[in-house]
């Protein structure tokens, strides 16, 4: 039985370029109050006639548009978005006003640094917090999202080994990855070799063993894995790595089911990012913006991106002196606005509000884990940390896939799990609750799986066929990239 | 719950993990604080920096009136908290916005497909060079010293280990563009891609077709940046590129100490396919109503892997919107009265400065003090509550004495009188 919604009414709403009329404007600029200046003289005939197809609307037309358009999303502030990976948690609006606040929202990053004094002690705290969270060295906090962090990390890495001689050839990655470490290996001028995992969902270390040679740069783990399992030989891992010169990369993208808890620094990683729109609460958008800062171990910190901010003699300063540094990832500092919310964040928690939120995450996952058991296949045998992965082998006899069970829970008032990945896992279904959910929303996703199990068995076409509940039903993914039709033309 | 899934205590559910991976104390971070508290800290962060009356810094980062709408659109829960639209039937929200952005992208640069967009403008550089690279099967870029410095040194980083060769270019001392000479004798058929700005960080707005030309005939891609989005509610779109990208920081979007801000990557219509970063496409529903989805994600790193065109997996959705509703609000009309108000007042105060360049500029330009250096200047600016210029010596050793200005509709003629005042005394 669906719970938790019933049809409501919801406007359609047209392109701002259909709806506009020549004339109409939203804006009002002061009168100006210096002579105006002729655009054909001073552009030196380089003055451009009007913008053809420019929005022309009122200003409540404008704000209808975008408003109507909101409510054809789902969001965290409607419910529970289980995306196995994604970690999508509550993004406390606290952290939205403190990144408003004037004096910080309208520094320039080009003001001397004693103008910027307050910016600067902002970065270089949360350094600091992330250091002590991740158990590193150093961070840097100019990448501008997770997987701009990683480049910068395999970066380091190879700037590293580059100055002992031979930035080596391969960089080893678990058949578990996200897409994104094999395609950063490869932009950083590596080979990807694949590594299997054991039954237990695991890095294989005697696969791994067999595999490091003198030309292996790195491994890239995730930890805990894609499987929300904790990598349980991990120092084994980095021991097989290190005593063939290769270092330990770990993706930061599930280190919510760490803080606290355990730290990367300790078990042997050299270098990871962190994704602040993951762990660190920050919203994610509808697809940014986020924020991926990397953290090193003192071998690698002579190579980091420059400037690097400093404390002397009570005075913040831009460093930009790093004869060994990879240069520049991003202009300017990073996404200070990102780092001021995720700072904000761990401000709110405290170091053991911290871990408390890494504890209700993983009793989440567990939670549902144990009350889906017996609905679904459960993939990996070890236990669970952040997120557990079902497969659809219980509901694929019947025709039912991954995607299909997905697509039919949007009916039920959720966003899907994560679909199909990880790809080591037939018909994956990776779920993660987070620390947001409280017991009554998860009852309600655990009521709303099992009701689906039960519709597989009487009803199937129902699920092929969903979602039903909205407003927009099966959107055809075929056309749109056979025939791309990519901006709108009168 | 804990009971409910049999066990006593939380410890029970880490158990498992080796006691040497375990962290057996505390987190050394302060204690939790309440929201008062963090508001407070944050304001007297803010009141830690210097607050000026009025500044004259650009340089890739400019101070716009941000219209209200813009933070009323993207405070609502539905855009901010959602996550990227890959399930289509419950982001159409998005998923429109994001068309929207597209085609207003297509509109303003004169090209005909635009993704969802980038991190940010340095970062755009390195990709649309990466793809000049795919497109022409070409090593080598070449790059006029006049565009921002910061966007050549990410494109620097980028090239370490792209086996991708960066050559640069030079400008014409006198009028600050790039100096067509010097660009056609260090251009050959080993170019991908020929990479200007426009205006150019000099705030010199470049002839486009006249590098065009030298690139093409070469079979050389232009690529054409830009850092300060109004000026293409005035200035000729750079319809003669094949890649445009850049900077939307100017479209609402707060300054911020240096981001999160946009960038802009679009292209001609043939090189569609070889475009990085997310791309929103229209399609119908299973009522044959229009509907959107993001597409041509055979391109990606989640289904390339090693083989995509980039590892980028993110674009930067909110704040495109933030820069999608600034052009709903200003509109076909508002962006160029926004511009030309922006160009009147730069020309108001460079009219009144010994400027260094003579080409034709929009809101940027660099001007040298007639008397003192250009540090002394900006120490004066201060002084009377003004934040001045950026000084270009750590960028241009030639150009050690003067520094880069930047007006826009927020510069009061009474600040730039004082400027006048201090650089001409």
């Amino acid at each position: 039985m669906i719970r938790k919604t019933r049809k409501h009414l919801v406007q359609n709403e047209g392109l701002l370029f259909e709806e506009s009329s020549p004339g109409k404007k939203a804006y009002q600029l002061p009168p100006l109050d210096v002579p105006d200046v002729d655009p054909a003289e001073a552009l030196g005939g380089q003055a451009r006639s009007e913008i053809e197809g420019f929005p022309e609307v009122s200003e409540v037309e404008a704000i209808r548009h975008f408003t109507r358009l909101s409510t054809h999303n789902y969001a965290i502030d409607l419910g529970m978005y289980p995306l196995g990976s994604c970690t999508m948690k509550y993004n406390p609006r606290v952290n939205e006003v403190v990144a408003r606040t004037e004096g910080l929202a309208w520094a320039h990053p080009y003001a001397p640094v004693k103008h910027v004094q307050g910016c600067l002690e902002i970065i270089h705290r949360l350094e600091q917090n992330l250091a002590e969270i991740t158990g590193m060295d150093a961070v840097t906090l100019q990448p501008a999202a997770g997987a701009h962090g990683e480049w910068t990390g395999i970066m380091l890495v190879r700037a590293l080994l580059e100055s002992q001689g031979n930035p080596r050839k391969k960089i080893l990655v678990p058949d578990s990855a996200h897409g994104t470490n094999p395609a950063t290996a490869a932009m950083c001028g590596y080979e990807v070799a694949n590594i299997a995992s054991n039954a237990k969902g695991m890095v294989d270390v005697s696969a791994l063993t067999a595999a490091v040679d003198g030309d292996t740069a790195a491994m890239m783990v995730t930890n805990p894995n894609t499987l929300g399992v904790f990598e349980e030989q991990i120092h084994e891992v980095a021991r097989v790595l290190h005593e063939k010169g290769a270092l330990l990369y770990m993706d930061g993208a599930n280190m919510n089911a760490l803080v606290g808890l355990s730290r990367p620094g300790d078990f042997g990683v050299d270098v990871m990012h962190l994704n602040l729109h993951k762990t660190f609460s920050t919203p994610h958008g509808g697809g940014g913006p986020g924020a991926g800062p990397v953290a090193v171990k003192k071998h690698l910190a002579p190579f980091l991106p420059v400037p690097r901010v400093v404390l002397r003699n009570g005075r913040y300063e831009l460093e930009e002196n790093l004869p060994q540094s990879i240069g520049k990832v991003r202009a300017f500092q990073g996404n200070f606005g990102v780092l001021v919310r995720a700072l904000a964040y761990i401000m709110a928690h405290g170091g053991r509000g911290l871990r408390k939120a890494t504890l209700d995450a993983i009793l989440n996952a567990n939670y549902i884990r144990k009350h889906l058991a017996g609905h679904y296949d459960i993939h990996a045998e070890a236990p669970s940390m952040h997120e557990c992965v079902f497969s659809d082998d219980k509901q694929s006899p019947h025709g039912i896939r991954t995607g299909d069970i997905a697509k039919r829970l949007i009916d039920y008032g959720f966003h899907p799990y994560t679909v199909s990945f990880p790809l080591i896992v037939h018909g994956a279904m990776m779920i993660e609750p987070t620390e947001t959910e409280g017991k009554q929303e998860l009852d309600l996703f655990i009521d709303a799986m099992k009701s689906i199990a039960q519709e597989v068995l009487d009803d199937p076409q129902l699920i092929k066929t969903a979602p039903h509940m909205t407003r927009t039903p099966k959107v055809d993914e075929v056309t749109a990239a056979r025939k791309p039709i990519l901006r709108w033309r009168p | 719950m804990l009971t409910s899934i049999g066990l006593t205590q939380l410890a029970e559910l880490y158990q498992h993990l080796p006691d040497e991976a375990l962290l057996h104390r505390d987190l050394d971070i302060e204690p939790g604080m309440s929201e008062y508290e963090i508001v407070d800290w944050f304001r007297s962060r803010g009141e830690k920096n210097t607050r000026f009356t009025a500044s004259f810094l650009g340089a890739g980062v400019y101070a716009h009136y941000r219209p209200v709408l813009v933070d009323v659109v993207v405070s609502r829960g539905e855009f901010l908290t959602s996550y990227t639209p890959y399930q289509a039937e419950i982001a159409q929200g998005t998923l429109t916005t994001i068309f929207e952005f597209q085609t207003m992208v297509c509109q303003l640069t004169g090209m005909d497909v635009a993704n969802a967009s980038m991190y940010d403008g340095s970062t755009s550089v390195p990709e649309a060079a990466l793809m000049a690279m795919r497109v022409t099967g070409r090593d080598k870029v070449i790059v006029a010293t006049s565009v921002h410095p910061e966007y050549r040194r990410v494109l620097d980083t980028n090239a370490r280990n792209q086996e991708m060769a960066v050559e640069s270019f030079g400008y014409d001392a006198a009028s600050g563009l790039v100096d067509l000479a010097d660009l056609d004798a260090k251009l050959d058929d080993q170019a991908a891609a020929v990479i200007i700005q426009s205006p150019n960080f000099f705030g010199c707005v470049e002839s486009v077709k006249a590098v065009s030309e030298l690139a093409h005939k070469k079979g050389a891609l232009l690529v054409v940046i830009f850092s300060e989005a109004v000026a293409l509610g005035l200035v000729e779109p750079p319809v003669d590129a094949d890649i445009v990208c850049g900077e939307l920081q100017s479209f609402a979007i707060s300054p911020s100490y240096g981001g999160p801000f946009a960038g802009v990557m679009a292209c001609k219509e043939k090189y569609m396919r070889q475009m990085p970063g997310r791309l929103v496409g229209q399609t119908t529903d299973s009522n044959g109503n229009r509907a959107f989805c993001l597409t041509l994600s055979t391109r990606e790193q989640h289904i390339r892997r090693e083989k995509a065109t980039s590892n980028i997996c993110t674009n930067q959705a909110l704040i495109a919107l933030m820069a999608t509703v600034f052009m709903t609000v200003y509109g076909k009309e508002g962006l160029r009265e926004l511009a030309t108000q922006n160009l009147s007042k730069a020309h108001y105060l460079g009219s009144k400065l010994k400027r260094n360049f003579s080409g034709p500029y929009f809101n940027e330009f660099v001007a040298t003090p007639r008397n003192g250096s250009a540090a002394e200047a900006n120490a004066a600016l201060a002084r009377r509550g003004i934040l001045g210029g950026l000084e270009l010596g750590d960028f241009y050793p030639e150009l050690a004495n003067s520094m880069l200005l930047c007006a826009t509709e927020m510069s009061k003629r009474e600040h730039m009188d004082v400027v006048a005042e201090v650089l001409g005394a």
